[in-house]
């Protein structure tokens, strides 16, 4: 054993044991960090830089600022003008922009962009673009004769808040708060909508949430104990329905539970309850329930049997032995065991369910739209800046809860299967 | 080998695909269908260009993206009017020259031949559709007559379909009110007008099933789920025809507007996509599409003999919104009003539906 002597450990090729490891350490390191690239070149191109544009987005608009220097420069230096009464040269400015507008084909950019906060600017704009070429000093009396509307002071101060490329704007607006002639004021009953719709959503989230952990947990618990054949089967029933499609399983409630649907005509033939009594339980609150529990309950099924099935029985064994009674058993060794499944079933539910938009659109009716509906509805129709805010409102309800939950369960207890 | 040989072959298609094939982006369903027989195909056809069609739900959002984007990869799209004239004011569609369209086949030019406000700066007519309303007859075989029956739940008593939104609802409950057709949008431009047209709703309000998707409401009739529901005209023709359902279409009170084919800025075949669109859009190119699905031409030119439907027997006059005899309460929606004041009025509407 002449090598035993040797102070240094070599490998078969004569280098310094420690230096080979070192190295096939880092390039074992270097391979594991080239495998995940993609993935990390995935989520950041696919989930954060759509999300920071979003949030871009929804304080960002150079459609008026871009196309009106010369009025962005005179707000610039006339910051305290008197919005209800401004002078000539604001005027002067203004029609002058008007007129370049008419020439580069940027009224729709500039009516659209003033329209969001001061409804019915669009056609404003574009009437007094056509004109402005003709006018003539002074101009203030010549524009206010093509559309008295140029003298409104709530357009002036729209044009003033729109001159700057950043605005809190559309977070004023998703906040249900109005441009009026005396600035941003609460906006009258009747047309107050977004706040309102934040609390259903939320309170209409934590209702499924419940109801899904009630329906869930026995299931689960039914699931870990039985065995592995019988609970087999059991999952495939759990499992079929969660990959059957969305719009499938809503239409599937819809057929079920409306008027002349499936239940209620079950419920006339037995005799329940008459033709005319037929019960309500789609196009409402109550068809927005169901299909929603429905269609999230595997969310809160799969995290609890994922952790009730490493609960060892003997525990359970242990209290009952020593006295326990088995609601004492249940509530003091049992249900402790279960919350990191509980916690992680709730919070993929309620965050689910908070962004929840087809199911509501297709059996809400007329009380059960959410806030979603509302964000696809400007999508669609242009106004992705608010669509932007009302979503960035979204995130930071959500994150919010996140750091709650964070702060009183833990987030590394999470168990999500 | 037989690998890489499959490999090639996929990607020389796909480049094939992405350089020479002129996409046309509409709304999918009987409506895409139409199109799709009516134009897509006899152009491809005629010229030899590959043509295919895409669906989307609305194609004006997708293709505002797009551009926005800067990856277009839509040639023309079938928008709505007044997103036709949102998109044009934004800078995101290319101008189209009515003087470039073809003439009637009697010479008339085209800027006389269509219908007035049918060809805008960036968009061209390709069919004219409606919000009206219809109901079963075997329920009423004395059925409703009037937009007031509608909202009359004494005489026809049952659950009323009304499309979830503000647009064609709100004038749909003024006409019903008893405002004539010609003065429904400078009512709805003042706050009690608003007022009214939510009144005439809140009358029926508690009865009625909101349906959202175009295809929804020829459901809810079908289900027997509303005794009456308004309705794009052509859903319900399509239902009776080709499914033999029972159900009569109420012209009075009707809501119509122009669909219209645009061309997106930056579109990769543009020279190509403008060919298609003086084709689809022509004499013979207007009638084609009525023959699939019943939204009128808006060509004087393409009445000139009758347009049977593609049975062959059904005569589509009496069924296109444009006929004479069903425009007799009949309101053209205002563009330039729901441009301004969509966004103001929705939030209105779904603060009323929340109360």
């Amino acid at each position: 054993m002449a090598d035993a002597a040797e102070p240094l450990l070599t490998t078969a090729d004569g280098r310094p044991l420690r230096a080979a490891l070192t190295a096939a350490q880092s390039r074992a390191k270097r391979r594991a960090f080239l495998l995940v690239l993609p993935l990390l070149l995935f989520v950041l191109l696919t989930f954060l830089v759509p999300i920071i544009y979003m949030l871009m987005r929804s304080a960002e608009h150079d459609g008026f600022a871009a196309s009106a220097p010369a009025l962005v420069e005179w707000f610039g230096a006339n910051p305290g003008f008197d919005p209800a009464n401004p002078p000539e040269a604001a005027y002067a400015a203004l029609v002058q922009d008007l007129a370049r507008m008419q020439v580069e084909k940027t009224t729709g950019m500039a009516g659209t962009r003033i329209n969001y906060s001061v409804p019915g600017t669009i056609s404003l704009f574009k009437k007094g673009a056509r004109e402005a070429a003709d006018l003539t000093p002074p101009y203030k009396e010549a524009l206010l004769a093509v559309d008295a509307d140029w003298g409104k002071p709530a357009l002036w101060r729209g044009m003033l808040s729109a001159s700057d490329v950043y605005t809190p704007e559309f977070y004023l607006v998703a906040s249900d708060m109005k441009l009026t002639d005396d600035g941003w004021a609460r906006g009258q009953d009747n047309e107050r909508i977004y706040l309102y719709l934040f609390g259903k959503t939320f309170l209409i989230s934590a209702l499924i949430t419940v109801i899904c952990l009630l329906l869930a947990f026995p299931v689960a618990h039914l699931l870990a104990t039985l065995p592995m054949s019988k609970s087999a089967l059991l999952m495939i029933l759990v499992l079929l329905p969660f990959w059957t499609s969305l719009l499938v399983r809503t239409t599937a409630w819809i057929v079920l539970l409306q008027e002349q649907g499936v239940v209620n005509n079950l419920l006339v033939s037995v005799g329940l309850i008459d033709d005319d009594g037929r019960l309500s339980m789609m196009y409402n609150m109550t068809g927005t329930i169901v299909a929603m529990t429905h269609v999230l309950l595997p969310f809160m099924i799969l995290p609890l049997y994922s952790v009730m099935r490493v609960i060892p029985p003997s525990y359970a064994r242990a209290a009952r032995s020593l006295g326990a009674t088995s609601w004492t058993t249940f509530r003091r060794v049992y249900l402790p065991q279960t919350l990191p499944g509980i916690a992680a079933g709730s919070l993929l539910v309620f965050i689910l369910a908070v962004g929840y938009y087809i199911t509501p659109a297709l059996v809400g009716g007329a009380d059960g739209q959410l806030i979603s509906n509302l964000i696809s509805f400007h999508m669609t129709k242009s106004n992705w800046s608010l669509a932007a805010a009302i979503a960035a409102m979204l995130l930071a309800a959500i994150l919010l809860l996140y750091w709650v939950y964070d702060r009183l369960i833990g987030i590394d207890r999470l168990k999500f299967g | 080998m037989k690998k890489t040989l499959i490999l090639t072959t996929a990607l020389v298609s796909f480049a094939f695909a992405a350089n020479a094939d002129v996409t046309v982006m509409s709304w999918g369903g009987a409506y895409g269908a139409a199109q799709n027989e009516a134009h897509v195909k006899p152009w491809a056809a005629a010229t030899g260009n590959a043509t295919i069609m895409v669906d989307s739900d609305n194609p004006a959002p997708a293709i505002k993206a797009m551009v926005e984007a800067g990856n277009v990869t839509v040639d023309v799209a079938s928008v709505e009017y007044a997103d036709a004239i949102r998109l044009c004011d934004e800078g995101v569609l290319e101008p189209i020259d009515i003087n470039s369209l073809p003439a009637a086949p009697d010479g008339t030019p085209a800027s006389e031949d269509f219908l007035a406000g049918a060809v805008t700066e960036c968009g061209v007519s390709t069919d004219i559709w409606s919000n009206v309303f219809a109901y079963d007859t075997s329920k009423f075989p004395e059925g409703p007559t009037t937009a007031a029956d509608f909202f009359d739940l004494e005489k026809f008593p049952g659950k009323r379909g009304l499309k979830k939104g503000a647009k064609a609802v709100l004038e749909f409950a003024l006409l019903a009110d008893g405002v004539p057709a010609a003065e429904v949008y400078a009512l709805l431009d003042t706050p009690e007008g608003v007022d009214r047209a939510f009144a005439k709703l809140d009358t029926i309000k508690s009865d009625v099933v909101w349906w959202e998707a175009g295809s929804q409401a020829p459901q809810l009739l079908a289900d027997g789920e509303v005794a009456m529901t308004t309705a794009y005209n052509g859903r319900i023709f399509a239902a009776a025809m080709d499914e033999g359902k029972p159900f009569q279409i109420v012209w009075d009170g009707q809501v119509y507007e122009n669909e219209m084919y645009v061309v997106p800025k930056g579109a990769p075949n543009m020279d190509l996509a403008m060919e298609f669109i003086r084709y689809a859009t022509s004499t013979e190119g207007l009638r084609a599409q009525a023959q699939y699905i019943s939204y009128g031409p808006a060509r004087k030119s393409s009445f000139a003999e009758p347009i049977i439907f593609k049975d062959g027997k059904t005569v589509m006059a009496p069924h296109l919104p444009t006929a004479p005899e069903n425009l007799g309460n009949a309101l053209e929606t205002s563009a330039e009003f729901w441009v301004d004041h969509d966004a103001e009025l929705n939030e209105r509407f779904q603060s009323w539906l929340a109360q």
